[in-house]
């Protein structure tokens, strides 16, 4: 996914001027192409990230769009209260990047596991919440925030669901895509981990169950109608994230839809529930010990559907 | 209230100052707030700042080529809305709503509705950063304009500083300029018994600054320092201003307790009698 966003943010720099990227000291061979073509767009602030985000503040106060850049929760945990207090509170154009999503640098430990991002920076107003599943949506989101005043959070990834797009399909933040239709149940999920929705969906197509797959790229503006429209339309929900379950996708999608008084027909949240992982692992091997992996997903969704059928049934 | 309308020719920096101080003890005693002593000892940096150093136009407060003013020690706030008002950024009857329900001037210094406020800060450690981020665009864009950051001593313990110190130093960004209110007195003890900060001079000049000592009381010394930054070309200023916790109250003078409390009937009067003599 960081390929793909420093690629286009190359192009949204050569076109706009005031397009600025601050790094944390990281990018190592990702960000040279940046600095390269747009060395006056460019700064590497060093291990600083509390500094870097007021840095960017202070530009961005001045009249640029900047992008502050690191890895997990360097950029947003580490230095949260500047972004909420400099960059979010002054509505400066600052777009928060972390690369590593989740459990991207899951053998690297638990400073490494972003794993609460999604949950922390939502709660703070006014930001732009964003988690793209695939390269184009990377791409398009990249594009979008640019353009979006404010505080944008771009939650990056190593894993993706490859290129999802259709022909001449546009692309809007805050918007679900529908990649998959179905009424037997929907699978929500956001950040590189659609990638396991789709597959999860491809089983249990084989096996006659027709999952519907949302891909929720954008967790403010959030888009109410479509999950409403899952819940209505198929017959339970289940959200899926690389995150703690608590106040991410899943919390989001609960607590919009109680207050909304649209109820699905079954609901579930896969995500982390675990605490903290400790044990070293790759993304692939963290999502299967955490119960995140297709497998998991097709074994929830069949009992989901299996015990509505049971249901329907004793009725 | 003191009453005043947008000065025209010089300022008189002292008057400004008296002013400054006047105010605030109206604005903290009505409102019920802390950190006068805060605010008497930073009113005559403040003062010289907008008595003529600062290049602000009050009549169109986000004028592109302005100095930028940030106040890192946002408690202090009361000081800075008082001087804007001064200055006629806003009327002098705003100040009256200081601290009061539903309105906008906070304890903390709040850009919200303030025109003239660059940056709402409260939690210390945030100014400095947000200054060389101003200072360093100023730099790629060839603007002239300079960039002033008045900080606490005790603000220094926070380790954001430190980054933006490092920083500033490193990219030579002689147009911002930090100046501490060195009054050596934090919100429990002396500054010494809570976290020494000496050899402070020798600290930044450790991270390239060009650091000058200076009167924080001595509006000619402030003037000439501040009026002439950057001290060295090349290289980040910070002024150590040595001030007087509480300056201008005899009884709020260096004590630690007139950190948070509030002058309140007796104390009030002899306080406001005092800053009116002076």
């Amino acid at each position: 996914m960081r390929d793909a966003f420093v690629a286009r943010l190359v192009r949204l720099a050569e076109a706009d001027p005031r397009l600025f990227l601050i790094t944390g000291d990281l990018g190592f061979g990702v960000l040279t192409k940046f600095e390269a073509a747009r060395p006056a767009q460019f700064l590497n602030a060093g291990v600083a990230e509390s500094n870097m985000t007021g840095l960017a503040t202070g530009l961005a106060l001045s009249g640029r769009v900047v992008f502050t850049y690191s890895i997990a929760n360097f950029p947003t945990l580490r230095c949260l209260e500047q972004v909420r207090n400099d960059a979010a509170y002054h509505e400066a154009d600052v777009k928060v990047v972390a690369i590593g999503g989740g459990f991207s640098y899951g053998a690297l430990g638990m400073s490494h596991h972003a794993t609460e991002d999604l949950a922390i920076l939502r709660a703070i107003p006014g930001i732009t919440v964003v988690a793209p599943g695939c390269l184009w949506e990377v791409e398009e989101a990249t594009e979008a925030i640019a353009a979006t005043p404010g505080v944008c959070y771009l939650r990056l990834d190593k894993s993706s669901a490859g290129r999802t797009n259709r022909p001449r399909e546009a692309f809007a933040l805050g918007k679900i895509r529908t990649l998959r239709e179905g009424t037997d149940l929907a699978l929500a999920a956001t950040g590189g981990i659609l990638g396991v929705a789709l597959a999860a969906a491809e089983t249990l197509a084989a096996e006659g169950i027709r999952a519907r797959v949302l891909s929720v790229h954008t967790l403010r503006p959030f888009d109410e109608e479509t999950v409403f429209r899952a819940c209505r339309e198929t017959g339970g929900l289940i959200t899926l994230e690389e995150h703690v379950v608590d106040g991410g996708l899943g919390g989001l999608v609960a607590e919009t839809c109680l207050e909304a008084g649209v109820v699905p027909r079954a609901f579930h949240r896969i995500g982390l529930r675990a605490g903290f992982s400790s044990i070293v692992g790759s993304q692939e091997y963290l999502r299967t010990r955490y119960g995140m992996d297709a497998e998991a997903v097709v074994a929830r969704a069949r009992a989901m559907v299996r015990s509505r059928a049971a249901a329907g049934e004793a009725r | 209230m003191l009453t005043a309308a947008v000065p025209e020719g010089p300022i008189d920096s002292r008057a400004l100052a008296k002013k400054i101080r006047i105010h605030a003890l109206h604005m903290t005693s009505r409102g019920g707030s802390s950190h006068i002593g805060s605010v008497l000892s930073m009113a005559d940096i403040v003062a010289v700042l907008y008595g003529g150093v600062l290049r602000v136009d009050p009549k169109d407060s986000k004028w592109p080529a302005r100095d930028r003013f940030i106040l890192s020690k946002g408690h202090a706030g009361a000081g800075v809305y008082a001087a804007l008002a001064e200055r006629g950024f806003m009327p002098v009857e705003k100040l009256k709503t200081y601290y009061q329900d539903g309105l906008e001037l906070c304890g903390h210094v709040s850009h919200k509705g303030v025109p003239g406020v660059e940056l709402s800060t409260g939690s210390l450690g945030h100014g400095l950063s947000v200054g060389a981020g101003m200072a360093l665009g100023a730099k790629r864009d060839g603007a002239s304009l300079r960039v002033f950051v008045l900080l606490s001593d005790g603000e220094c313990d926070e380790g954001s500083n430190w980054e933006a110190i490092l920083f500033a130093g490193h990219h030579r960004l002689d147009n911002l300029v930090a100046v501490v209110d060195y009054n050596k007195i934090q919100s429990l003890a002396s500054v010494p018994e809570t976290l020494a900060l000496e050899p402070f001079t020798n600290k930044w000049c450790a991270f390239g600054w060009t650091v000058v000592e200076c009167d924080g009381h001595d509006h000619d010394a402030l003037r000439g320092v501040l009026g002439g930054v950057p001290a060295r070309a090349g290289a980040p200023t910070v002024v150590l201003c040595h001030t007087t916790k509480g300056k201008g109250v005899s009884f709020m003078e260096n004590t630690v307790l007139w950190h948070y409390r509030t002058a309140k009937g007796d104390e009030f009067d002899r306080a406001l009698a005092e800053l009116e003599a002076r």
